[in-house]
């Protein structure tokens, strides 16, 4: 966990959630969440009868790859709140940025808590997902 | 949607934490988490998520010996052509997620017994150049455990375009 003397209002924290992304690690995602949409692995179905250009990645992929880098700062079992806007989509081949920003350090329920935003970009620095964080510190 | 029992397992955090890119050993290794404070292996925090390998009524899974699969076969697309196809296609219309919330009441550990029950949110409408018409609505899950504690609040927010969006 973070200490509340080693943070300060507007401190960053960001990581490289993945490079050139892969489309195995969708069907990793598929498997693992249990979200099956051919949108996500299946490139004939979505490509020839859905309409895109290529599979892309589950929403919830990009949270969860967002959520390593946050917890990994935070520590864990820290994240009092987690929440997302999936702003764009993301691709095979996609490299993300996720960043997390301290915006606020306050007290919540009698403990001292830091409210984060998130930012996870990728290799056009185009924003696919932005959102906020609240985490326990330690005093 | 509701679910009964939702069993948090180790081997399912594993593949879902090694899915997210997530190397942390409190998601796979049992005498590392059990020397932590939180005392076990735990669940990351988008793992509520994976809920829908229990439910059983779950869309997006091929059922077993059910349903046509809406996925390319022999043809770009199993589903049957009477089943409903809308505009752009099967996928298209079926919506996507918008935005995704969870509040954290208490950690969720291997070997916890959940249960969730969702209940809907708002809904509202928007004008998109992209996508044309946006419908949006909400759905809230309560996650409980096998102590009838609430352990996880998540707000999905979903969308459904009227045409595919490829940014």
């Amino acid at each position: 966990m973070l200490k509340e003397n080693e943070i300060k209002v507007g401190d960053t924290h960001s990581a490289v959630l993945v490079e050139d992304l892969k489309r195995t690690q969708i069907v990793q995602y598929a498997g693992a969440s249990g979200d099956y949409n051919p949108l996500h692995t299946d490139e004939i179905f979505t490509t020839q009868i859905a309409g895109y250009p290529s599979v892309f990645a589950h929403g919830m992929l990009s949270m969860g790859l967002t959520g390593t880098m946050l917890t990994d700062y935070v520590g864990d079992g820290a994240l009092k709140k987690y929440g997302v806007r999936f702003t764009n989509q993301v691709w095979p081949g996609d490299t993300l940025t996720g960043k997390a920003t301290i915006i606020e350090i306050r007290e919540e329920d009698g403990s001292k808590v830091i409210d984060l935003a998130i930012e996870t970009t990728n290799q056009d620095n185009v924003a696919v997902i932005t959102g906020n964080a609240t985490a326990r510190i330690e005093t | 949607m509701a679910i009964d029992k939702f069993l948090v397992e180790a081997s399912h955090i594993m593949m879902f934490a090694r899915s997210v890119g997530d190397a942390n050993p409190i998601y796979h290794d049992e005498d590392y988490a059990k020397k932590t404070e939180l005392g076990g292996i735990i669940a990351p925090p988008t793992f509520a998520q994976s809920s829908a390998q229990f439910d059983p009524d779950y869309f997006l899974r091929p059922k077993i010996g059910g349903e046509g699969w809406f996925g390319s076969g022999k043809e770009a697309t199993g589903a049957k052509p009477s089943k409903e196809s809308s505009g752009g296609g099967g996928g298209a219309a079926m919506g996507l997620h918008a935005e995704q919330h969870f509040e954290y009441h208490l950690p969720v550990k291997a070997g916890d017994v959940l249960t969730a029950t969702t209940k809907p949110g708002n809904s509202w409408e928007k004008e998109s150049k992209r996508a044309g018409k946006l419908k949006f609505s909400e759905s809230v899950t309560e996650y409980r455990n096998q102590n009838g504690e609430l352990v996880i609040t998540a707000t999905g927010v979903g969308v459904q375009t009227e045409r595919a969006v490829d940014s």
